[in-house]
């Protein structure tokens, strides 16, 4: 039997007064895929934050990457969880090369890596310009970079194809594919589920907070 | 966490926001000529009587570091993303070492900025000579690197704050005090030919106290900021 590398029971996050998420269970297996699926404000994002360890849930328990969610888990698990929010996490004064080099040179990967994750995310043309000087689309590609160069695994995407065009989907099914193949977890949120379906084994519907059905 | 990671971790922050501050050119373009311009208003503005030009112009020079180089202290912390921040802290990066490499680059900034002050101060309120100009460059060096402490302190206190902003500075200003006091008492203290030891050892007592509480608390407020 295999340890899920995702294990949530009745998790529920409140601020305040505000009730987020209320009685979710999870449990993702290594090499599986998940769907979430709910409509804006339906707290996708909020779980994504719960699931990366940025963020303690107020109630329930359970497990990430085999850490407790009250514990706040050791620099060498986080280096294994990656999440591609709404927002890229780039630099915009750097170039999207020096972007991906300073993540190379923390996480300890050699240089030569970020320019062939470049490559493969269709940047080798562009990797010298400036992440402000770059469009959504392009930030966007820096990031399914990042994922690649540092082999996560557990990777976690909020609306994985907002800001691509579509010769960019198979960069997103490229990516989902690599981290299962290697053994890691896929967690997607998405009101699109479209797009969502062919990269998932299992889907859930979060509404108002709260899992509401899931599909096998 | 080894001592070797945690300086490889601080340097790699250092050099990623000097580079920023490199192509944003806050400092050199902005700041400076503000500065400047502060360091020329009150000449004109109270009349050009030399005794008295001399008698202000240490003070005039350290409050213009401490009012501009608050700006200049915080900035890093204040422009960054929430996503930029969480992608540190996935990165596995110390937060103390982010804390040690965001005061060693706001530091070698603001010493920058002082550098390019100092002679402007010397020519426009011509202060008195004194013996030991020597200190000043270490007194340089303690206020810039007390004043970049308390501004990265007060940045990871607001961060993740809609206000930010407005309190950061709030934060800084009375903490910053003592900087000011303590480095204008010495050029006093070294006109007079006075023992400027007890100044000097304020300086480096703070310096010292920021810099223990800044490591200490860059964890629970990074946790808490998120």
């Amino acid at each position: 039997m295999t340890t899920p590398l995702i294990d949530l029971a009745d998790v529920g996050v409140r601020f305040g007064r505000l009730t987020v998420l209320h009685g979710v269970n999870l449990h993702v297996e290594p090499g599986e895929g998940v769907g979430i699926i709910g409509p804006n404000g339906s707290g996708k994002s909020t779980l994504l934050r719960v699931l990366a360890t940025l963020l303690k849930p107020t109630t329930g328990t359970g497990t990430v990457l085999g850490v407790p969610l009250l514990n706040e888990p050791t620099p060498t698990v986080r280096r294994k969880i990656a999440l591609l929010g709404h927002h890229p996490a780039l630099y915009g004064e750097l170039t999207l090369k020096e972007n991906l080099e300073f993540v190379a040179r923390l996480s300890g990967i050699s240089n030569s890596a970020v320019a062939s994750s470049l490559q493969m995310v269709g940047l080798g043309g562009a990797m010298d310009r400036r992440a402000d000087h770059s469009s959504h689309g392009m930030q966007r590609r820096v990031e399914f970079a990042r994922v690649l160069m540092t082999t996560p695994s557990l990777l976690l995407l909020d609306e994985a194809h907002a800001g691509l065009d579509k010769t960019a989907t198979s960069l997103v099914e490229g990516t989902v594919r690599q981290v299962k193949a290697r053994g890691g977890s896929v967690v997607l949120v998405s009101h699109e589920p479209d797009r969502m379906l062919p990269l998932v084994e299992r889907t859930y519907e979060l509404v108002r907070g709260t899992v509401v059905e899931g599909t096998a | 966490m080894s001592a070797r990671e945690f300086w490889r971790q601080a340097f790699e922050i250092m050099r990623k926001d000097l580079k920023i501050e490199g192509r944003a050119g806050e400092v050199l373009a902005i700041t400076v000529p503000f500065g400047a311009v502060a360091l020329l208003l009150l000449p004109l503005a109270i009349g050009t009587e030399k005794s008295m030009l001399s008698r202000i112009g240490p003070g005039m020079f350290f409050a213009v570091t401490l009012l501009f180089g608050m700006l200049v202290a915080f900035r890093q912390s204040a422009t960054e993303e929430p996503a930029q921040r969480e992608l540190l802290t996935l990165l596995g990066i110390d937060p103390a070492a982010t804390f040690v490499g965001r005061v060693i680059a706001s530091s070698l900034l603001l010493l920058g900025f002082e550098l390019v002050l100092t002679p402007l101060d010397i020519v426009l309120y011509n202060p008195d000579p004194v013996r030991g100009w020597g200190w000043l460059i270490v007194i340089l060096v303690l206020v810039a690197f007390g004043l970049s402490l308390v501004g990265t302190l007060a940045g990871g206190v607001t961060a993740g704050l809609r206000t930010k902003s407005t309190l950061a500075p709030l934060i800084v200003a009375p903490l910053a005090v003592p900087l000011l006091i303590a480095s204008s008492q010495v050029i006093e203290a070294l006109r007079l030919d006075r023992s400027i030891l007890n100044w000097i050892v304020l300086l480096i007592a703070m310096n010292l106290a920021l810099t223990v509480a800044g490591v200490l608390t860059a964890r629970p407020l990074e946790e808490t900021s998120r």
